[in-house]
């Protein structure tokens, strides 16, 4: 037996009590894993402010409703405007709806000088605008479903259908697409030929989802998203124009809201735990007087005693916050399922783990600090009196 | 010099506004591998003299000295390692820890000690025959008797080799036959390995194991009944 052994075994005394105290505190690791896995990807920013100089133009009244085509030559023709392209909303399903990640049918060579951070090897670039069922994806997609250069990919469509009422879509992998900066990451998607997607569409023929917009100078951008939108305003298509930044910082901002909330129950969720253990803790403190009075007497200085008291509380602690983070880290990549659809995938990070591990550490000495206190000041003949 | 030597030792307890003086002036001298049987009425203080002895308790005034150690000069941590080192501890009610085996319960004081895990461990085991409960090593306090908890408090008092013990009616809770067991298992300790005991009993019978007997009263010693042990 060693100090450890001494503590694990009072640890134990009253195994309901025990129990009960490390259920209580596994929910709340558990709940701090899973709000902190959401809120991580966001923290320090999260949004990229790349592209001040790109406009979005999207319906006015609904991000859902499709814009015409022929308004892209339009756009094209206002001062300041020095690019256009389009994307929309695929949908569809590879496999199994588990497996999601976005699909957009792009105009392969426009979208690609629209968005200069993302590299692609000419070669297959040239192969993609070249097929027309070719298309690129963000290459770490191969590795998840151990696709290769040349496999005939078939995607299940949803709000898509082929004009022989069939929704298998059939697309040829011509290549892939990374950021061009190592460190950071592009946005994991499929894009396929716009002309193909149009052509092979049983419906809608000739419209898309948004336009993209680049404009020379990055100063007259909101000046050139009213002149955008003052020529459809009185078309049936009405648009409204932002910038690419305009849109991060509304979504960053939503996205703080959400760091309060979370930050707010975890507050609530770990003072509620922290009075729970301590009252446990006082509990055990109390019916152990006479027997801490016994390790004095054998013994033990003051200093030791507390240590074991101390020790106690951060090891439950411990106990409590490892089992938490262990469920979590099982329950996120289905949760991760989830949350993948609107918001990218959530997982476990080291970050996450040494966070919670040193808050268990605080969390154990504060609520040990108080026993170990009255252990340390214990008077062995009047501990012993008194049991 | 005697391994326990007071002298002038005086012990009161303030209550309110009153001083009540518990011990007044005690003098008294055990020497080496004797044993000596305190006894006296309830309250008389012989609860508050062996505490003193075996440095849990400090004297009002005089001097104690214990082991050729001045106990009043030590801090409570010299005098923690003091204890680890020279004093057994025997209780009426055996004061064991319930959720450690009996094993480890003896093995408790050697936790302070640089011995490794295995060394403690047979130690213990060494201490549990000696008073004969090495087949009872893995049970609980709560799974033993009342004669047998008491002996693993007494392997618990032995097991890091301290010359001295002190009991604090040590039988005061067990029926006549099991108290003769572990007066017995005193005696031995004291003639086979060379043990002082200082031991407080209400019982002549028990006192009767002893080498000396010494009464407490009123706070004094009377040393008069000497050689009335067999
Ligand atoms: N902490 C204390 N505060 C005040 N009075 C105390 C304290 N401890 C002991 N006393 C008093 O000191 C006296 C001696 O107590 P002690 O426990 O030494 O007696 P004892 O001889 O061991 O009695 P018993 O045979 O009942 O165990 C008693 O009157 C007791 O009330
Ligand atoms: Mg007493």
């Amino acid at each position: 037996m060693s100090g450890m052994g001494l503590m694990w075994a009072n640890l134990f005394r009253r195994k309901t009590r025990t129990f009960l105290t490390l259920f209580s505190l596994l929910v709340a690791f558990l709940l701090f894993v899973l709000l902190r896995a959401v809120a991580e990807p966001f923290a320090g920013g999260g949004v990229s402010v790349d592209g001040a100089d790109r406009l979005v133009v999207t319906s006015k009244y609904s991000i859902i409703d499709l814009l015409p085509l022929s308004q892209l030559g339009e756009i094209q023709r206002v001062p300041g405007v020095e690019g256009v392209t389009h994307q929309t909303w695929f949908g569809g399903n590879y496999q199994d709806p588990a497996n999601f990640f976005p699909k957009y049918p792009v105009e392969p060579r426009a979208y690609f000088d629209m968005y200069p951070e993302f590299a692609i090897d000419p070669a297959q670039l040239d192969a993609f605008e070249n097929t027309r069922t070719g298309i690129v994806v963000e290459e770490g997609l191969l590795a998840r479903f151990g696709w290769n250069i040349g496999d005939r990919i078939p995607i299940q469509g949803d709000i898509w259908s082929l004009k022989d009422g069939s929704r298998l879509w059939q697309f040829d992998l011509v290549g892939t697409y990374r950021h061009r900066d190592p460190g950071e990451a592009a946005p994991v998607a499929l894009l396929m030929h716009y002309d193909y997607f149009d052509e092979a569409r049983s419906f809608e023929e000739g419209a898309v989802g948004w336009y993209t917009v680049r404009v020379s100078d990055p100063e007259q951008a909101p000046a050139i998203a009213g002149a955008i939108d003052a020529l459809f305003k009185n078309s049936p298509n009405p648009t409204k124009t932002s910038t690419e930044a305009e849109f991060a910082r509304s979504f960053a901002a939503q996205i703080g809201d959400i760091a309060l909330m979370a930050t707010g129950i975890l507050s609530a969720v770990f003072f509620t735990i922290l009075l729970l253990t301590a009252n446990t803790m006082s509990q055990s403190l109390r019916e152990r007087i006479p027997e801490l009075a016994v390790l004095k007497t054998v013994g033990f200085s003051d200093a030791r005693t507390s240590l074991l008291v101390v020790g106690e509380s951060v090891l439950l602690c411990l106990i409590g916050a490892l089992l938490g983070v262990g469920l979590g880290a099982s329950v996120l990549p289905a949760a991760s399922v989830v949350t993948q659809q609107f918001m990218g995938p959530v997982s476990m990070s080291v970050d996450i783990f040494v966070q919670s591990v040193a808050f268990a550490v605080v969390l154990g000495l504060v609520v040990g600090a108080l026993p170990a206190l009255t252990a340390q000041r214990l008077r062995i003949v009047d501990a012993l009196r008194r049991g | 010099m005697a391994i326990v030597d007071l002298s002038e030792v005086r012990k009161s307890y303030v209550k309110g506004r009153e001083e009540v003086e518990v011990l007044t002036g005690i003098d008294l001298a055990v020497e080496e591998a004797d044993f000596l049987a305190l006894m006296g009425p309830s309250g008389s203080g012989k609860t508050t003299l062996l505490n003193i002895i075996g440095g849990i308790d400090s004297a009002t005034s005089g001097s104690v000295q214990v082991s050729g150690q001045d106990l009043a000069a030590m801090s409570r941590r010299q005098l923690a390692k003091w204890r680890s080192e020279n004093i057994g501890f025997v209780f009426q009610f055996y004061n064991l820890l319930p959720v450690l085996s009996a094993r480890r319960n003896v093995e408790l004081p050697l936790l302070l000690t640089k011995l490794s895990g295995k060394q403690r461990r047979s130690n213990a085991d060494t201490a549990l025959e000696i008073v004969g409960l090495e087949d009872r090593a893995r049970h609980k306090p709560g799974e033993l008797s009342g004669g047998q908890q008491q002996r693993v408090a007494i392997a618990r008092a032995i097991v890091a080799d301290a010359p001295i013990l002190v009991c604090d009616e040590p039988t005061g809770d067990l029926d006549r036959d099991t108290a003769d067991e572990i007066l017995e298992l005193l005696e031995i300790l004291n003639r086979d390995h060379g043990k002082t005991i200082v031991m407080v009993t209400h019982d002549p019978k028990a006192a009767s194991h002893a080498r000396h007997v010494v009464h407490l009263d009123k706070g004094q010693l009377s040393t008069g009944t000497d050689e009335e042990a067999a």
